[in-house]
């Protein structure tokens, strides 16, 4: 993206947020409700960009982190606590778990990290459909509430929908920070060139502890979001399948590029409702873009983007270059 | 002068094969020693053994007297152990400054601080007086993966000296890089080496350049020392012609 002049980036930025803010209030409640779930799962995928994306680590277990935030903030909220206190116990929660299922990682990779990473996907779904005592099995919880906030009720969902927004906002820049802080730098490290990392001093068990860690903690806020947005969880949103549809969405949008995770999430919750005309090939025609657009263009649909600037930046290169030799050759 | 390495007794076997055979040295402080010896004798796994890529079989490693042995290899780079690496190991997507920056940047601050300081860890102008130092201004802003062969070799061991470190471990620096811009390198290291005091090892198969750059040789042949001394010496040492120099 850094083809474009600064000013352009800003003024295309505010004009997307502003749109986010202003479009959506003549959205009816299942518009407002597919937009408050495209802002939902972008956290959590942006939580797993962050593990997979740059730092590189498989995680086939996004889902149950997700599952995670969502049973945290369940259960508070309906036991009477305020949501930001459920977000942190799901933040908390999931950072810790996540942390603990990054040692793996330090001894295995790739697939062999998926398959670790999807045992423990299939763990936690058994726990939240086993242990009634606490999650309600396979009856769930219901009338999970929606919070106040600034003293304003967010039941309808036009307040809600700006929750979601606000707390992806929040998110998107705590993420934005993190990659460009050190922290990204080294966890791109640990995807390109682990051995090159740590001759020069790169803690890479750390660091790969810590990609895990921040990764999950995302999918944790995600869920205890999820939860009041539905305002009824079972064990089933939270299978296999939802880690499946993150590790989606962070691909297709483009692994390791920051709107990647917007993008994914766009097409992976949008693009199903958009074809809905299609009646019952919809799916057929989703998998069938997702398909071909994967065979044109491995690295996502940033990936595409990145490509063409990148052209764009060696022909003025080259261009340079040619008036530079042509300068030398007319001065001799 | 104190020595600043001292490695006793290092042995590394690879199920029946023995890399690196009870090999002991000691690398004197400000020294340059070269190591040479042919291929598959074990210089680069014994490179390996001392920066803790690999856990010896046997034997100790100390550095400044302390024991260093089985340290991780993040853990003795911030004791002040750099390495180069025989094949490139530049980060081809970022540019040369951040590249150098990457270096540095585990040897300031700690954890909490690289997370909520500067993005560039206060490196920008340490990168730039290294970007400085190796002549490579003009790529400063350029992907590392789009330099020459040389060039990459050459930010490949200004990212070594990033961190200010007191021992280099250099791994076939000349490989593969011209003569001119090898002179450069050769310059770049007598500087490095007399103006901040910092120690190397350089295995090489380059003998013009070890010989020229080195104050002691170290001759290894199938995971042994076969003679250590100063270069005019060891060239004269008939063991060494017969095993290496020989043809």
């Amino acid at each position: 993206m850094s083809g474009f002049a600064k000013p352009l980036k800003i003024a295309l930025g505010l004009i997307v947020i502003a749109g986010l803010i202003v479009i959506p209030m003549n959205f009816n409640r299942y518009g407002l409700f597919i937009l408050s779930q495209w802002a939902v799962m972008t956290i959590a995928a942006m939580g797993l960009n962050l593990t997979l994306g740059y730092a590189g680590q498989v995680s086939l277990a996004q889902g149950a982190f997700v599952g995670i935030g969502a049973y945290a903030s369940a259960i508070m909220t309906t036991h009477g606590w305020p949501l930001p206190a459920a977000i942190v116990v799901a933040i908390v929660l999931a950072f810790a778990v996540g942390w603990v299922l990054g040692y793996p990682a330090l001894r295995v990779q790739h697939h062999y990290l998926a398959f670790v990473t999807l045992a423990f996907s299939t763990l936690a779904f058994l726990v939240f459909r086993n242990e009634s005592w606490l999650t309600g099995g396979i009856y769930g919880i219901s009338n999970i509430p929606r919070p106040h906030v600034f003293g304003i009720a967010t039941n309808k969902p036009l307040p809600f929908y700006y929750v979601c927004l606000g707390s992806l906002a929040i998110v998107s820049v705590a993420v934005w920070w993190l990659i460009r802080s050190p922290w990204g730098r080294a966890f791109m490290a640990l995807r390109e060139n682990p051995l090159r990392a740590q001759s020069l001093g790169i803690d890479t068990r750390r660091y790969t502890l810590m990609a895990f860690a921040i990764g999950s903690a995302l999918g944790g806020v995600a869920g205890a979001l999820y939860a009041p947005l539905t305002q009824y969880i079972d064990p089933v949103p939270f299978n296999l399948s939802l880690s499946l549809d993150l590790l989606m969405m962070v691909i297709v949008g483009g692994a390791g590029f920051y709107f990647g995770p917007f993008l994914g999430a766009m097409i992976a919750v949008l693009l199903p409702e958009w074809l809905r005309f299609t009646e019952g090939y919809y799916l057929m025609l989703y998998a069938i873009a997702v398909m071909g657009l994967l065979i044109w263009s491995p690295t996502g649909i940033l990936g595409i983007l990145d490509r063409y600037m990148a052209a764009r930046r060696t022909k003025a290169a080259s261009a340079l270059r040619a008036v530079a030799k042509s300068r030398l050759e007319t001065a001799q | 002068m104190s020595a600043v390495l001292e490695v006793t007794g290092i042995k590394k076997t690879f199920g029946g094969i023995t890399a690196v055979d009870g090999v002991s040295f000691d690398v004197r402080e400000g020294e340059i020693l070269g190591l040479i010896g042919p291929n598959g004798c074990g210089k680069s796994t014994l490179f390996n053994c001392i920066l803790g890529q690999l856990t010896p079989t046997g034997g100790e490693v100390k550095l400044d007297g302390k024991v260093v042995t089985g340290l991780r290899p993040s853990e003795l780079n911030k004791l002040g152990v750099s390495r180069t690496f025989q094949l490139l190991q530049v980060f081809p997507k970022l540019s040369v400054r951040e590249n150098l920056i990457l270096a540095g940047q585990e040897h300031q601050g700690n954890m909490a601080s690289r997370l909520v300081g500067r993005s560039d860890a206060g490196l920008t102008d340490a990168a730039n007086q290294m970007i400085g130092f190796f002549k490579l201004d003009h790529l400063a802003a350029e992907p590392a993966g789009g330099l020459s062969y040389g060039q990459q070799k050459l930010l490949d061991a200004a990212m070594a000296f990033m961190g200010g470190p007191r021992l280099v471990l250099l791994d076939e620096p000349a490989g593969g890089v011209n003569p001119t811009m090898l002179s450069d390198l050769k310059e770049r290291l007598v500087a490095i080496n007399r103006e901040k005091n910092a120690t190397f090892v350089v295995i090489e198969h380059n003998m013009e350049f070890v010989m020229s750059l080195c104050s002691r040789v170290m001759v290894m042949a199938e995971g042994k020392v076969l003679a250590m001394g100063r270069p005019d010496e060891v060239r004269k040492n008939s063991a060494v012609i017969e095993a290496y120099l020989g043809h």
